[in-house]
């Protein structure tokens, strides 16, 4: 009796114990990742050296102040911002092994990227066609490198997206699952913060 | 013996559950603070630099402090930065270590262009 409880207690003790192995090992996968986002962190510092380096250098061409259009901008900013608080309510859901409320507003949030993507390719087609494109001066091609690599991390984002509403809808929120989507979330957040530094110093000190 | 240990477990999960978990994914509330912090802190440097009526310098410091808080609010109630849990805490050092390196790369280097160009300018 005593040799079968020990046995049992035993067993538990491992099962914790691996169970606290695996969650640690969840853990790791998204502090990983934000490792990975401090080093994109110091890409974008430099492209956003270069654009302060560079901003000034119109050779007689456009400026900032010609061709930012800051309604335009805003309404950019704004799908941005709603699409952080919508991400964040899909974890919410997907925590709660919500399914159908995880894939709403994943859904939602998908939307709300791909409309500021469409907006960012619409401006840069209006700009190239109007002959302001990368190749015109040393702000344009600043601009566009520095605006144009956080577009390329959005895309990316919303591909990654799409993955995981068909991973989520097919297999539902194992755990596995919400650590990825943790990190996607990660990803898109910190995208954001990035829009901040890239809305302050490219389009409202341009404009000013 | 075992039904101790499982006593044990499920109090130490649900502990966690309470403590840890919420601090580190957030909830409604945190993400709506942090939506309608986002929103104002926007909506100001824009609407300054749009129709303001202020010098260049007021304006330039505003929109760079409404930038810095925002995004210090994006970290706190988006991306769950926090010294309180032990994840939340290897996150925030390594996002200010980031943010040092950040400021010697960048910071450093802006400010030594802009005097060289001033004194071969000038």
């Amino acid at each position: 009796m005593s040799a079968l409880a020990n046995d049992i207690a035993t067993d538990m003790a491992h099962d914790i114990h691996e169970e606290h192995e695996h969650e640690h090992h969840e853990n790791n996968t998204v502090f990983g990742f934000w490792l990975y986002l401090m080093t994109d962190c110091l890409l974008f510092a430099s492209f956003f050296a270069t654009y302060a380096v560079l901003f000034m250098n119109t050779a007689g061409g456009v400026s900032g102040k010609d061709i930012f259009e800051l309604n335009f901008v805003a309404v950019e900013t704004a799908a941005l911002l709603v699409s952080s608080i919508t991400f964040g309510f899909a974890m919410i859901c997907a925590h709660k092994q919500n399914k159908s409320g995880a894939l709403a507003w994943l859904a939602i949030t998908w939307v709300l990227g791909a409309t500021f993507i469409g907006m960012e390719v619409y401006e840069f087609h209006h700009l190239i066609v109007h002959g302001n494109g990368p190749q015109e001066s040393a702000f344009l091609t600043a601009f566009f490198s520095l605006v144009g690599l956080h577009g390329i991390h959005v895309t990316s984002g919303l591909i990654w997206m799409t993955i995981l509403f068909i991973e989520v809808s097919r297999r539902g929120l194992p755990e596995k699952t919400v650590t990825r989507l943790s990190c996607l979330s990660l990803f898109w957040h910190f995208l954001d913060i990035v829009w901040i530094c890239v809305f302050t110093v490219v389009y409202l000190m341009g404009a000013m | 013996m075992a039904h101790q240990g499982s006593h044990t477990a499920a109090h130490a999960e649900s502990a966690h559950n309470n403590g840890a978990h919420a601090q580190d994914h957030g909830d409604v509330k945190t993400y709506l603070i942090g939506f309608v912090l986002s929103v104002i802190l926007t909506v100001i440097p824009f609407w300054m630099v749009m129709e303001g009526d202020f010098s260049k310098v007021t304006t330039l410091w505003s929109i760079v402090i409404f930038a810095l808080v925002q995004i210090w609010v994006h970290l706190k109630y988006f991306l769950h930065l926090n010294f309180v849990t032990e994840d939340g805490r290897a996150s925030t050092i390594s996002f200010l270590f980031s943010a040092l390196i950040i400021f010697m790369v960048v910071g450093l280097s802006i400010w030594i262009i802009y005097e060289s160009n001033a004194m071969m300018m000038y």
